[in-house]
């Protein structure tokens, strides 16, 4: 068999890590390889050296059988190695055109020659079935349609070996069922893929192969057609894994939030951010708000929470009406919020762990009085929480939460706002770049929020987090609920469409 | 661990120091830098205390400066609220002969604190609530408290005849408490002791209070403090005015120290603001390390004062010492780079160490 690339025994080691420990790779020419690993698995490190980004310590690289020095991204290109990176490197103010051609402009006299390269790219684009507006600014477009900018980009510069980084994590259903074909059309004309993920239903769907890695080294690479999902993620994280979530049936009780119209404006251009949204939490449900990404959740979040001022509308909460409350008495009234950003809302990187553990609650008993902290105290209840959620640090309270595991340093947040013991806990992607001992953790937490009789609401991008955690689904899009659903009388196929704009509830109006 | 970088920055400071009187005259560069090594102990205690009479004013700019940057402003205006400072105090010290002796100098104080804390206001209320830079509004204001206290002391306290201030009362001047005994013949008063508490009260604010901890949240992380529904903008305010009292102090403190100095009316920008920012970087904005780099910094100005006796002009002198005192304060920007090296070094130490072990 044909080995396009071969990566030989490659050991990349970082102060105090190894981060890839002998890892071999192997891609086959016209094969669409998966490469799966949790978070910190070495999935990033690994590509990073074959892109030229990182230099090993040891082992090789191998390209058509020839061994080869890449030293820097352009050497990677001139291998023939093209990558999607899971945030795309396009610049916002120019054409879809002009983003592909950057850096390999065609000239004459010293002046752009385009009509060869529009020529060119349109080629392309009938070739793959890549549709894409060459004249339309990139800050205009879809995700999807950057996306396939990106790749156009590699077949533009003939990349024979087209690297995909997290490629779905901002699609929806319907653009990864698409993404899907065009990486089949892609290795049926001769080139070939390797595919980064962490999620075991598209390494289903379209690999052939799959490498496996767990904390640096290499645990296997197997047949996609041979190996079941169970296999795959247990390979993956070195034990069982529960998938499933046991959810008691609770009735609910009274309502917690009720949000009436909110609508929130973007100050610059007038848009409306939010518009006209209403809802109700009560106690013992998940609400969860569902939509792609920059559908306004994060407006939505920041207005409950008194992070950005409201323009219209009303917000109640616990029988009071908080709409232009401050967000500090939100929080004496019960409301904790996980946000979406934990560098930064959730943490002060600069701090140490145990006064990060008191950020909301600083300036009460008994952690301070008369207006001087009470260290000794402070020190008491970092140790309790750290002991409570398992929170892993090297130097208990006195960690720099800079230095933790991002999973870590979830947990300290997730830590803080649940042990206020809020009425209604605000979650906004708790669960974004954890992996999957530490997701489990998290929805085991949120639940037993519920299960206690609290109101929760759980913003997600995670089709799989929504149907699998809610009660109840609302989602955005462009600003509006357009659908109220209940998690076990929609698909997810369905609940794609609601959130791509193309269905819409009953009872909710198209705009 | 911590001092490392501090300590190389200023090896590497006086080795640039060392450089530039090699260039300029080569015979006599090595008599040079030792007069500048020796700095305030050529002359024993007077000497010393003379280090700390020009040490007093730029501990609190540079504590003015540090403090505000704790809090994540960069205030560049200590100069203007020096200079207000020091008007406050002087006219307080000229005109008010009726208050009680032992008051005076403390009203005096007083009264630098408060012009300080308002020429800090200004930009802080502008950066708070109409996010105007402050870097370029407490730089104009520099410019505005300059003008203004010429003209001010043209009106108010004028001596015609020197183009300067008028002396202060004699109870206006901080008292000595004995430190004149202490460091003989030297300009030393009590006002380095007030920089010291000073120093000690923003240590406390900073590191023990909740008001502290609001503003280091809010300056390590604005975003933060909002979520924790700390109200940043107030606090922009206080931080502010807090780093413009401090600067404003060390006005006051500067022309109360009853050593003979007036304040002249000139256009020039009172360079105390400026020491500051060079103050503040190498104590690294920590109010204790602050104290200490002040001391160094003057230390190395009465050296280069004492370069004089060699055959050096006053300008390469002024060169010298700014060279010595900028680079050491700037060489701590690549304090992570000095730290990553050190590290390394370690790391290749340890990972040589099996491999000697397997050869044998």
């Amino acid at each position: 068999m044909d080995h396009i690339i071969e990566m030989l025994h490659i050991t990349k080691t970082f102060p105090g890590i190894v981060a890839n420990d002998d890892i071999t790779l192997q891609l086959r020419k016209g094969e669409i390889h998966a490469l799966l690993g949790e978070n910190g698995a070495g999935k990033s490190t690994l590509m990073s050296v074959l892109f030229g980004l990182y230099q090993p310590e040891q082992g090789k690289i191998l390209i058509s059988g020839n061994e080869v020095k890449i030293r820097n991204p352009n050497d990677a290109n001139r291998y023939g190695i093209g990558m999607v990176h899971q945030h795309f490197k396009l610049v916002h103010n120019f054409t879809v055109l002009e983003n592909i051609v950057l850096g390999v402009e065609s000239t004459r006299n010293g002046f752009l020659e385009m009509k060869e390269a529009r020529d060119k790219v349109m080629e392309l684009s009938g070739r793959y079935h890549l549709k894409i507006d060459p004249d339309a600014l990139i800050s205009e477009i879809t995700v999807g349609m950057q996306q396939r900018v990106e790749i156009l980009k590699m077949l533009y510069r003939e990349n024979q070996i087209l690297i995909f980084d997290e490629p779905t994590a901002v699609l929806t259903p319907q653009e990864i069922i698409e993404l899907m074909k065009i990486m089949r059309e892609l290795v049926e004309e001769g080139k070939s893929v390797l595919f980064i993920t962490h999620k075991l239903n598209e390494i289903k769907e379209v690999a052939d192969r799959c490498t496996i890695l767990r904390k640096g080294k290499k645990i296997a690479t197997v047949s996609v057609g041979e190996t079941s999902k169970e296999e795959m993620s247990r390979l993956m994280v070195g034990r069982t894994v529960n998938f499933n979530i046991e959810k008691p049936t609770l009735n609910v009780g009274n309502e917690v939030l009720r949000v009436d119209g909110l609508t929130v404006r973007d100050p610059r251009s007038g848009k409306n951010w939010v518009d006209h949204v209403s809802f109700s939490v009560r106690q013992g449900e998940i609400l969860c708000v569902a939509g792609i990404d920059g559908n306004g959740q994060s407006q939505l979040v920041y207005a409950l929470t008194g992070l950005l001022p409201l323009d219209e509308g009303k917000i109640t909460f616990c029988q009071q009406d908080i709409s232009h409350m401050p967000a500090k008495k939100r929080g004496a009234l019960g409301m904790a919020h996980i946000p979406e950003d934990r560098h930064k809302h959730g943490l002060v990187l600069d701090y140490r762990l145990d006064e990060n553990l008191i950020l909301q609650s600083y300036d009460q008993e008994p952690f301070s009085s008369r207006g001087f902290l009470k260290f000794a105290d402070i020190h008491r209840y970092a140790e309790h929480l750290i002991e409570q959620y398992d929170i892993r640090s090297a130097l208990g309270g006195e960690t720099p939460a800079r230095s933790m595991s991002g999973g870590n340093q979830q947990k300290s947040i997730l830590a803080r706002e649940i042990d206020r013991n809020p009425e209604l806990l605000i979650a906004v992607q708790p669960t974004r770049g954890l992996d999957v001992g530490a997701i489990e953790y998290i929805h085991r937490q949120l639940l037993a929020q519920r299960n206690a009789g609290k109101a929760v609401l759980l913003v997600s991008l995670e089709l799989d987090e929504v149907m699998d955690v809610s009660d109840r689904i609302i989602v955005l899009y462009e600003g509006r609920v357009v659908a109220d659903l209940q998690p076990d009388q929609v698909t997810i196929e369905e609940l794609g469409l609601y959130m791509s704009g193309s269905k819409v509830g009953d009872g909710f109006e198209k705009k | 661990m911590s001092v490392i970088p501090s300590l190389l920055a200023i090896v590497a400071g006086f080795l640039l120091g060392f450089l530039i009187l090699l260039v300029v005259n080569p015979n006599q560069a090595l008599d040079g830098i030792g007069i500048i090594l020796k700095g305030g102990l050529n002359k024993g205690l007077a000497g010393m205390g003379q280090v700390l009479y020009f040490a007093t004013p730029i501990i609190m700019t540079g504590l003015a400066v540090g403090f505000a940057f704790k809090t994540g402003l960069f205030n560049i205006g200590a100069s203007g609220q020096f200079t207000m400072g020091a008007f406050a105090a002087i006219y307080v010290g000229v005109t008010m002969k009726g208050l009680h002796p032992s008051i005076h100098w403390l009203v005096a104080v007083l009264a630098a604190m408060l012009a300080g804390a308002v020429w800090g206001f200004l930009p802080g209320l502008l950066k708070a609530y109409r996010n105007v830079n402050e870097v370029i509004t407490s730089i104009m204001m520099n410019y505005i408290g300059m003008s203004a206290v010429n003209i001010m002391i043209r009106a108010t306290v004028y001596n015609k005849l020197k183009n300067e201030s008028l002396p202060v009362a004699a109870a206006a001047n901080i008292p000595k408490w004995g430190l004149n005994q202490l460091f003989p013949y030297s300009s030393m008063n009590g006002g380095i002791l007030i920089a010291i508490l000073c120093v000690f009260i923003i240590y406390i604010v900073l590191e023990k209070t909740t008001f502290g901890y609001e503003l280091k949240a809010c300056g390590f992380n604005k975003d933060a403090g909002l979520y924790a529904g700390i109200n940043a903008k107030r606090n922009m305010v206080y931080s502010m005015m807090i780093s413009g009292a401090l600067a404003g102090i060390g006005g006051g403190l500067l022309y109360l120290s009853g050593s003979g100095k007036y304040m002249k009316v000139i256009d020039i920008i009172a360079t105390e603001g400026f020491d500051g920012i060079s103050v503040s970087l190498l104590g690294m904005s920590h109010p204790i390390a602050i104290l200490f780099a002040g001391i160094f910094i003057a230390y190395i100005k009465v050296g280069g004062f004492n370069l004089q006796l060699l055959n050096y002009d006053q300008e390469i002198i002024n060169i010298i010492t700014a060279a010595i005192i900028y680079f050491s304060a700037f060489a701590l920007l690549f304090r992570s780079r000095i730290q990553a090296f050190l590290t390394r070094r370690e790391q290749t130490k340890t990972d040589e160490e099996p491999e000697v072990g397997e050869s044998q």
